[in-house]
């Protein structure tokens, strides 16, 4: 250890130093939180007022939060995103525990390609290979116009996830799955009772990632479910909303915070998952 | 494990192990096959055909791949929006995430106040962040103009003006810097402090500090953040796409046909022209040449990077 003497001139370039750092650090907070103080100030502005530029609300029209909800179809969106989120998320997570678990322990030849193919499905844009299947679900199953077509595929696996997954098995020392084993498990079996329980941070990571995922998608509704209003999710049919209450910023900016919210305060209920899955996605290099 | 059972029963081991990754690994091949190997080939396929989703294909040779290559007139502006924004959007990210790692990692006093704060407008669903910015950026009442206004700036038109359209969507971008705040944190906390302190005893001051010690061994870091960014921003779709149609003002109903890119193609990327020519001009095949376009390009720019990325190559195995 290095003690250095505490002389006037280092306290002096020790204080300047914190004042420069806080400085910047208040000034990028500015930066990233005042965004969200304009679009909740004009949320609850009266309709003249939030479409002048005055930046403070003369009064707090709370109902204006009331009112998006009784805008037709609010309701549906909510309700559909839940059932998007809440489905895709149990689908993916339950197909994709087995094959991370088969790609991380399992000795097999193939291996190696399998991962690169996991990798290069996870860089490809959803966008090259929209349309071939489009034609599938619209004309061959005939369930465009629903949710169903982003929500199936979610029972096959999902690249994305089962490398995270993956990543978080590996963490897993082999001799617990062996001694599973001595004591009679089978593979599947050490899969529940051994591998999930242990496996649960990242688990957690991965579905909340999913959740995400699907709470905030927008390119998926708009293929399947435009045509469809019923089936429209709160992504999606936000932007609508801003197209029919053209002028009225502040019922739009409500709505806007009311989609962002969820998403908000799932993360402050799971923060140390979160955490768990930032770290996960390949930082450890 | 026990080299004196008889071969048979070795064989049958064997298969059954085989049969069980089969098994574990069923999901997957599925779906691999039907939603991934399955449309990428159908793609090909239409890549050479005339089709527009009413009548039964027909074969066309290379007449899309000629018109997309060649003649369509939007292929120019989407290309060159899609890469600018891929070099732009990414390296400003990359620098900005950084410096708010590195700032985050020398905040003494509220420092969890701060890394929430930072990290938050990550979260913002893509859409809801668009309309916000939309908002907050519109040159009328936007209160972001207004307070430049007052302190006398004379302020661009934002999401209005096609030579500050993608910059504006570069904004939207950095607001969001969360994700690589969090892994260059992670990593430059990871660099032994020890190094900082030899450095210091050579007399090192703050930039040799960061340019010898910390560079060197966020490098993988950076690496991967590039390639993830370059992934990502050769899909960026969503916000362009909102933006520039709550920008226009064209009030659209469901299904309704309004070309994406306003204002002027300045926020046309590649994807949307891909969305656009397949969904709303129903041109099979031209969608699919350009479909095939950007996976190439996709693919080439990842695997060229890749193999300088340490970050993902420890990843992989």
């Amino acid at each position: 250890m290095i003690t250095t003497a505490r002389t006037p001139a280092r306290t002096r370039a020790r204080v300047l130093h914190w004042i420069a750092v806080h400085t910047t650090a208040v000034a990028a907070a500015l930066f990233f939180v005042l965004p969200f103080v304009f679009v909740l100030l004009t949320s609850v502005m009266s309709d003249e007022q939030a479409m002048s530029g005055e930046l403070w609300p003369h009064e707090w029209r709370w109902s204006n939060y009331a009112e998006v909800f009784r805008t037709p179809g609010f309701l549906d969106w909510w309700k559909n995103s839940l059932i998007y989120a809440g489905l895709g998320t149990l689908f993916t997570v339950c197909s994709s525990i087995p094959v991370a678990y088969a790609l991380a322990k399992f000795r097999f030849r193939g291996r190696r390609t399998a991962m690169t193919l996991v990798i290069a499905t996870m860089m490809l844009p959803p966008q090259v290979i929209v349309i071939p299947m489009y034609l599938v679900w619209a004309q061959q199953l005939h369930l465009s116009g629903s949710l169903w077509p982003l929500i199936i595929p979610m029972a096959f696996g999902d690249a994305y996830s089962v490398f995270l997954l993956r990543q978080f098995l590996l963490t897993i020392p082999t001799e617990y799955l062996e001694s599973a084993k001595i004591d009679g498990c089978g593979e599947l079996r050490t899969l529940l009772r051994v591998v999930v329980p242990m496996a649960k941070p990242g688990i957690a990571a991965v579905a909340l990632f999913q959740f995400f995922y699907c709470w905030n998608d927008y390119f998926g509704p708009q293929i399947y479910a435009a045509q469809n209003p019923g089936a429209w999710t709160l992504a999606y049919g936000l932007e609508s909303f801003k197209s029919a209450h053209n002028v009225d910023w502040n019922l739009t900016m409500a709505a806007t915070l009311l989609v962002m919210a969820p998403v908000v305060i799932v993360f402050f209920f799971a923060q140390k998952a979160f955490v768990e899955g930032v770290t996960l996605t390949g930082v450890k290099g | 494990m026990a080299p004196l059972h008889p071969a048979p029963e070795l064989r049958r081991k064997h298969r059954r192990a085989r049969l069980r990754t089969l098994a574990f690994l069923s999901p997957w091949l599925v779906g691999f096959s039907v939603f991934f190997a399955y449309p990428l080939l159908a793609t090909v396929y239409f890549s050479f055909m005339h089709y527009n989703q009413i009548q039964a294909p027909t074969f066309v040779g290379l007449r899309n791949w000629k018109y997309v290559l060649g003649q369509m007139p939007l292929f120019g502006p989407a290309l060159w929006n899609t890469l600018w924004l891929v070099v732009v959007m990414v390296a400003l990210r990359v620098v900005f995430g950084l410096g708010i790692g590195l700032l985050v990692t020398r905040i003494k006093s509220g420092v969890g106040f701060f890394r929430t704060a930072f990290y938050l407008p990550y979260l913002a669903p893509p859409v809801a962040a668009t309309v916000a910015f939309v908002f907050l950026l519109n040159p009328g009442t936007g209160p972001v103009n207004e307070i430049l206004s007052t302190i006398g700036i004379s302020a661009p038109n934002w999401f209005n003006d096609p030579a500050w359209a993608k910059p504006s969507l570069v904004l939207l971008s950095l607001w969001g810097i969360g994700d690589l705040m969090v892994i260059f944190m992670a990593a430059l906390l990871d660099v032994p402090k020890e190094q900082y302190e030899a450095a210091e005893l050579d007399g090192a001051g703050a930039w040799s500090k960061f340019r010898y010690v910390t560079w060197p061994s966020i490098t993988p870091i950076v690496m991967f953040a590039v390639v993830t960014g370059v992934v990502q921003t050769m899909q960026y779709y969503t916000q362009a796409l909102v933006a520039g149609k709550l920008a226009s003002g064209v009030s659209v109903g469901p299904g309704s046909v309004i070309q994406p890119g306003y204002p002027d193609h300045s926020t046309l990327t590649v994807p949307q022209l891909v969305y656009s020519l397949g969904f709303q001009n129903f041109n099979t095949g031209a969608a699919c040449v350009l479909s095939l376009v950007l996976f190439a390009i996709a693919m080439a720019v990842t695997s060229l990077l890749m193999r300088k990325s340490a970050g993902l190559q420890t990843a992989e195995d």
